[in-house]
C-alpha cells in the first residue's frame, strides 16, 4: 500500500521508474485499489449468473419452437392443422428475425425502446439474450430430433403407440445425444455474448473493466484482464464439456 | 380380413402404386415378390398407413382405415410390422423395447407385459438377451427381437417388409425359421422378400408386382413352375 502510494507519486511528478515499479502501479490501481478485485468478482458471477438465465429461457423456448415446428413438418399429409400451420408460421417470423438481426441491436431496441423505462439492466440483457439464444438452440434441437433415423419412429408408431409417446421415449432420448455436443457450444457463444450488455448498462466484467479504465485512464490493464478472465472461463467450460461428451459417448461402447 | 380396393400413391409425379385391389383373409400367408421399384414395400406400407394413400380404400375388419375419422394407432396395435433395418430402439434394452408400447398403450400391465416378452423371447431362444442393448445382438438376434416385438401386442396381422435384406447369408436362416414357425401357428402373414425358398415353402399366395400393378398372383406351385406372364418369367429367371 504505502510502496503503491510512493512509486505512484514517482510516477506521476514524472521521475524515472523501473518497467517492475510500472507494472506493479498499474496493476494495483487496475485490481487492487479500493478493493477493485471484488467489483471484477461480482463483474464475473453477473456474467454467469445471465449466461445461465439466457441459456435456460433459451432452451425452454428452443425446446417449445422446435417441438412444435417439427410436429408441423411430420403431419400427415391431408391431416394439416390449421392452428398449427399458424403458430408455426409465427415461430418462422421469430427465428428468422432474431437470426437475421444483430445481438447489439436487438440488445438497444429491447433496452433502450422496449424496456426504456426499467432500471434492471440485467435482467433486460438477459433476457434478450434468452430470445435470441431461443432461436439458435430451437434450430440445434430440430436439427437433433431430424438426426433421428425416420425408421425410429415409424417402428413406434407401427406399434401403435402415439407421436407423442414416440417422440417422448423413443426419438427425444436419441436425440439428446445429437444435441448436447452442439447446445455446449451454444453456452460458450453465450457465456462471451454477455460482455454485450454492458452497452445497455448491465454491470458484468466488460462493464467494470470498462469503468476501471475510465477512473484510471489506463486502458490496458482491465482489458487484457478481462480477456484473460472470459479466456479462463471459456477453457475451464470446454474442459468440462469434454468430459461430458466422452461419458455420453462411452455408453454408445457396450 | 383386409380389403384392398383400388389402391394409388404416387410421390410427386412419380406413380408407385396404379390401382392394386387385393382381398387377404385370416390365417392366409401371402408374399409379394417383383423387381426393385415395383412398389411391394409401398403397398405393404400403405396396409398400415406409414404411408398414406392418394387413392383408393382400405378396409380392415369391416373398418376403413383410409377414412378420416380412423383412429390409426388402434388400427396399428392389431397390425405388427417388421422393417429390413431392424429399427430396434437403440436407447433401451431388448425387454424395454418389447414391452414399451404393449404398456404405453395400456394393452397390458408391466407385469403381463413382462411374462409374455420372456415367453414370446424362449420361442425365439433369446431369452438370455432381456437385458442386453440392440448395439450387443447380431443382425439375425436383432430382427428375431424386433418379431417378438410387433407380437408382444397380440397382433392379428403381421407385415414383414424385407425382413432378411440387410442379414448376412449365414443368419438369414434363423429369422426365416421363426417365420416359418409363426406362420405355423396360423398368423395371417404378408410379406415382402426376395426369399423364393421362402416363399415357395410358406406362402399360400404368392402376388408378383411389377411397375405398380399385380402382374400375376396364385399359388407357389403356379407361379414358380408354370408362370403365364412374361415379365414374371423374366423376372423368376434373373433370381432362380
Amino acid at each position: 500500500m504505502e510502496q503503491f502510494a510512493a512509486w505512484k507519486a514517482l510516477m506521476s511528478a514524472g521521475e524515472p521508474t523501473t518497467l517492475w515499479q510500472q507494472f506493479y502501479v498499474l496493476f494495483y490501481q487496475a485490481f487492487i485499489e479500493n478493493d477493485r478485485w471484488l467489483q471484477y468478482l461480482n463483474g464475473v458471477v453477473t456474467t454467469l449468473y445471465v449466461t445461465v438465465l439466457a441459456l435456460v429461457l433459451g432452451i425452454v423456448l428452443g425446446i417449445i419452437v422446435a417441438v412444435i415446428r417439427t410436429a408441423h413438418d411430420q403431419q400427415r399429409p391431408g391431416h394439416k392443422n390449421p392452428v398449427l400451420g399458424f403458430v408455426n408460421g409465427l415461430l418462422k417470423i421469430y427465428v428468422t428475425v432474431i437470426r437475421g438481426t444483430p445481438m447489439m441491436v436487438q440488445l438497444m431496441i429491447m433496452g433502450l425502446v422496449i424496456f426504456a423505462s426499467s432500471r434492471d439492466f440485467v435482467m433486460v440483457g438477459a433476457l434478450t439474450l434468452g430470445i435470441n439464444s431461443g432461436a439458435y438452440t430451437a434450430e440445434i434441437i430440430r436439427g437433433g430430433l431430424m438426426s433421428v433415423d425416420q425408421g425410429q419412429m415409424e417402428a413406434g408408431r407401427s406399434l401403435g403407440m402415439n407421436y407423442t409417446d414416440t417422440m417422448r421415449f423413443v426419438v427425444v432420448p436419441q436425440a439428446i445425444k445429437a444435441i448436447l455436443p452442439a447446445l455446449g457450444n451454444e453456452f460458450i457463444v453465450l457465456l462471451k455474448d454477455t460482455s454485450l450488455i454492458s452497452v445497455i448498462g448491465g454491470k458484468e466484467l466488460l462493464y467494470t473493466a470498462r469503468s476501471v479504465a475510465a477512473r484510471n485512464y489506463e486502458p490496458m490493464y482491465p482489458y487484457v484482464g478481462a480477456a484473460i478472465v472470459y479466456l479462463l472461463l471459456v477453457m475451464l467450460f470446454t474442459w468440462l464439456l469434454g468430459i461430458f461428451e466422452r461419458r455420453l459417448r462411452a455408453s454408445d461402447r457396450r | 380380413m383386409i380389403d384392398v380396393k383400388n389402391l394409388c400413391k404416387s410421390f410427386g409425379n412419380l406413380e408407385v402404386l396404379r390401382g392394386v385391389s387385393q382381398h387377404i383373409s385370416k390365417g392366409e400367408r401371402v408374399v409379394l415378390i417383383g423387381p426393385s421399384g415395383s412398389g411391394k414395400s409401398t403397398f405393404l406400407r400403405c396396409l398400415n398407413l406409414l404411408e398414406t394413400p392418394t387413392g383408393g380404400e382400405i378396409i380392415f375388419e369391416g373398418q376403413s382405415i383410409t377414412d378420416e375419422k380412423c383412429d390409426i394407432n388402434k388400427i396399428r396395435q392389431k397390425m405388427g410390422m417388421v422393417f429390413q433395418h431392424f429399427n430396434l430402439f437403440p436407447n433401451m434394452t431388448i425387454m424395454k423395447n418389447i414391452t414399451l408400447a404393449p404398456v404405453r398403450t395400456g394393452l397390458m400391465n408391466r407385469e403381463q407385459a413382462v411374462k409374455r416378452a420372456m415367453e414370446l423371447l424362449k420361442r425365439v431362444g433369446l431369452e438370455d438377451k432381456a437385458a442386453s442393448y440392440p448395439a450387443q445382438l447380431s443382425g439375425g438376434q436383432k430382427q428375431r427381437i424386433a418379431i417378438v416385438r410387433a407380437l408382444c401386442m397380440q397382433p392379428e396381422v403381421m407385415l414383414f417388409d424385407e425382413p432378411t435384406s440387410a442379414l448376412d447369408p449365414e443368419m438369414v436362416g434363423e429369422v426365416l425359421d421363426v417365420m416359418k414357425e409363426l406362420a405355423k401357428s396360423g398368423m395371417t402373414m404378408i410379406c415382402v422378400t426376395h426369399e423364393m425358398g421362402f416363399a415357395r415353402e410358406v406362402a399360400d399366395r404368392v402376388l408378383f408386382m411389377d411397375e405398380g400393378k399385380i402382374v400375376e398372383e396364385g399359388t407357389p406351385q403356379e407361379i414358380f413352375s408354370n408362370p403365364k406372364e412374361q415379365r414374371t418369367k423374366d423376372f423368376l429367371n434373373k433370381v432362380l
